[in-house]
């Protein structure tokens, strides 16, 4: 992995080019491009020798990354190579499972909240951490009350706020033109593809901190898939992104950084542009011009 | 087409065979014949039942029309008439629901969406569908020793009533486990991404989504019990009640009384078994009209419940 994490004063010292960082926010320096220029990233979540067990099995290696805030960060690699179980430990989602056990650090910037702590309650980083699953998931009820479930979670009751935050939301989603006629029909009505920008919408309401997307077009049609991406791309201005896909020209046009992983360990993490064009490691050339994977 | 080699001249004619139906799949369609005779045989055993009783209920029915349904019972059987019956029945149904519904679905949420899956809970499990399937009887004798004799209820709306819902009880759990499991874990995992606890989880999406299934193993195994005779008949409750239980609403204070959970009563199908065990001959014919009552309430309940698998279906169709 090429880049060396220095989130400390002096990187943040060197490069406050940008300045537009909160001030708690720590930076890491990466190499990029051949000139092996340093560029400067904020991180929203520092994961650091990140290991994760399910009972005796272990499916993540020491996983450092840093990830980029209000940028979109894709994770590749072949199936089982443990990106989706990447994925699932910024919301602890492996917790609903027994027997699971995570190591090292996943630490969440400003606050230098540790979201794997053992002292942490999953359901405080649930609140602030969204999620888009790979099947289109909506609940079984009307397309508001989907938008506004998150909101009603965190006690919001007021029927205008719900009312202007779901319309945010379903605007934010590129949905709202669609189905604004309709916020009272069931959400199971919807197409595949208006279901899943629902799910963005209904993650979006909550205003989460990441948004972490789990292979969130491989069910819809190409069409579909397009919105999906272009939606994607227009979210890293409000919200930091972590997409896993196993569709590398998905990482490639949607992503600013990606991580290449491989049976549970990182294989290289840089800018996609790099990755995608002039890789350092023989593994990823290998899997990104289709070797195998 | 041109066949390659031998091996693909057999599957390209195998293939034309099939087209052109020449290849009939006999034991298919023999096995699919014999399936649909055993659908038939069925079908014409329920259906020859229903007729043969209502044969025999017709002529009571029909003189005695709804007399029948509002008369006392009596020991003339011309007077004779199923009031005490129908009301002991729905008295007891409903008793019988608000003991085992609360609890069995309680259970079985607990075990689905609760309990670690461990040796503990899968003895549980095991024993919960073991109990679903012992004999009504047995039910009976533990009820004759624990709340007859041992909570000294006597042959009262409380100890059937206990009893019916003891029986049931495994009904309803399994009836509801199915119901809930069959919420896909998707739903599950976006509510929890969405930051809502295991109870908000269960109240918000596992219950109401279940709603549809948990109403028809509800009703289902009420309609097991209010056909079900042999532990009521075990537990004594046999015997000539010419009276209604007391009413729960009184016209002085405090208005809502409990007595009539000690009273005698009598149900449906203790009043068939009455008639039926009498030597004369009218009587068997009240025997086969009760009979006819018993079936309608029970074909009506699991109509109720149908009714209502469909309309949730409808609106939830994963």
């Amino acid at each position: 992995m090429e880049a060396t994490v220095a989130n400390d004063e002096a990187a943040r010292n060197t490069h406050t080019g940008a300045g537009q960082a909160g001030p708690a926010t720590p930076r890491v320096s990466i190499a990029v491009d051949d000139t092996r220029k340093t560029r400067t990233l904020n991180v929203k979540a520092a994961v650091d020798s990140l290991s994760f067990y399910y009972g005796q099995h272990r499916a993540l290696k020491n996983l450092t990354i840093p990830i980029a805030e209000r940028q979109v960060t894709a994770l590749i690699g072949p199936s089982g190579c443990g990106k989706s179980t990447f994925l699932r430990c910024f919301n602890r989602m492996h917790d609903l499972q027994p027997d699971t056990r995570y190591e090292g650090s996943i630490t969440l910037h400003p606050d230098n909240l540790n979201l794997i702590g053992a002292g942490v309650d999953p359901i405080e980083v649930r609140m602030r951490i969204g999620m888009v699953f790979q099947k289109p998931n909506p609940f079984p009820k009307s397309v508001f009350e989907n938008v506004a479930y998150g909101l009603r979670l965190r006690g919001v009751r007021n029927r205008a706020t719900l009312a202007e935050e779901v319309e945010k939301a379903l605007r934010g989603a590129a949905l709202w033109d669609e189905v604004k006629d309709r916020l009272q029909d069931s959400a199971l009505a919807l197409s595949g593809g208006q279901m899943q920008r629902l799910c963005i919408a209904r993650a979006l309401a909550t205003t989460p901190e990441i948004l972490l997307f789990d292979e969130p077009t491989s069910a819809l049609d190409p069409i579909a898939t397009a919105k999906i991406e272009e939606l994607i791309s227009t979210l890293r201005d409000q919200v930091t992104v972590l997409i896993v896909t196993h569709n590398m020209q998905q990482a490639a046009r949607v992503s600013d950084y990606t991580a290449f992983m491989y049976l549970g360990e990182l294989i290289e993490f840089d800018e996609a542009a790099k990755i995608f064009t002039n890789p350092a490691k023989k593994a990823t050339e290998d899997y990104i011009t289709g070797r195998y994977g | 087409m041109r066949a390659v080699s031998a091996g693909s001249a057999t599957a390209s004619k195998t293939v034309e065979a099939a087209l052109k139906g020449k290849h009939r799949d006999v034991r298919g369609q023999l096995f699919a014949t014999g399936l649909l005779l055993m659908l038939l045989l069925s079908l014409a055993l329920l259906v020859v039942l229903v007729v043969s009783v209502l044969i025999d209920a017709w002529p009571t029915l029909s003189s005695r029309g709804v007399s029948f349904l509002t008369s006392n019972v009596s020991s003339f059987p011309e007077k004779a008439g199923v009031r005490q019956g129908i009301v002991g029945s729905i008295i007891l149904i409903m008793f019988v629901a608000l003991l085992a519904v609360p609890i069995g679905v309680a259970a079985a949420i607990y075990l689905e969406e609760y309990a670690p899956k461990n040796w503990f809970s899968a003895i549980i499990e095991i024993n919960v569908t073991n109990l679903a399937g012992v004999p009504s009887i047995v039910y009976g004798l533990l009820a004759l020793g624990l709340f007859v004799y041992q909570f000294d209820l006597g042959q009262s709306i409380a100890a059937a009533g206990l009893t019916l819902a003891l029986l049931i009880l495994p009904i309803v759990i399994v009836a509801t486990r199915e119901s809930i499991r069959s919420v896909p874990n998707a739903i599950r995992e976006a509510a929890y991404g969405l930051g809502a606890t295991r109870w908000e989880v269960t109240k918000d999406h596992v219950l109401p989504y279940s709603t549809g299934g948990i109403l028809t193993g509800m009703i289902l195994g009420l309609s097991r019990a209010i056909g079900e005779t042999a532990p009521i008949i075990t537990i004594g409750a046999l015997s000539f009640i010419a009276f209604l239980p007391q009413s729960p609403i009184q016209s002085e204070f405090p208005f809502i009384s409990f007595a009539w959970l000690k009273d005698p009563f009598t149900a449906m199908p203790i009043q068939m078994f009455n008639w039926v065990s009498r030597p004369d001959q009218a009587f068997q014919a009240n025997a086969a009209a009760a009979g006819a009552i018993l079936l309608g309430m029970t074909l009506i309940m699991n109509g109720l419940a149908i009714w209502i698998r469909y309309r949730f279906r409808k609106k939830i169709n994963w």
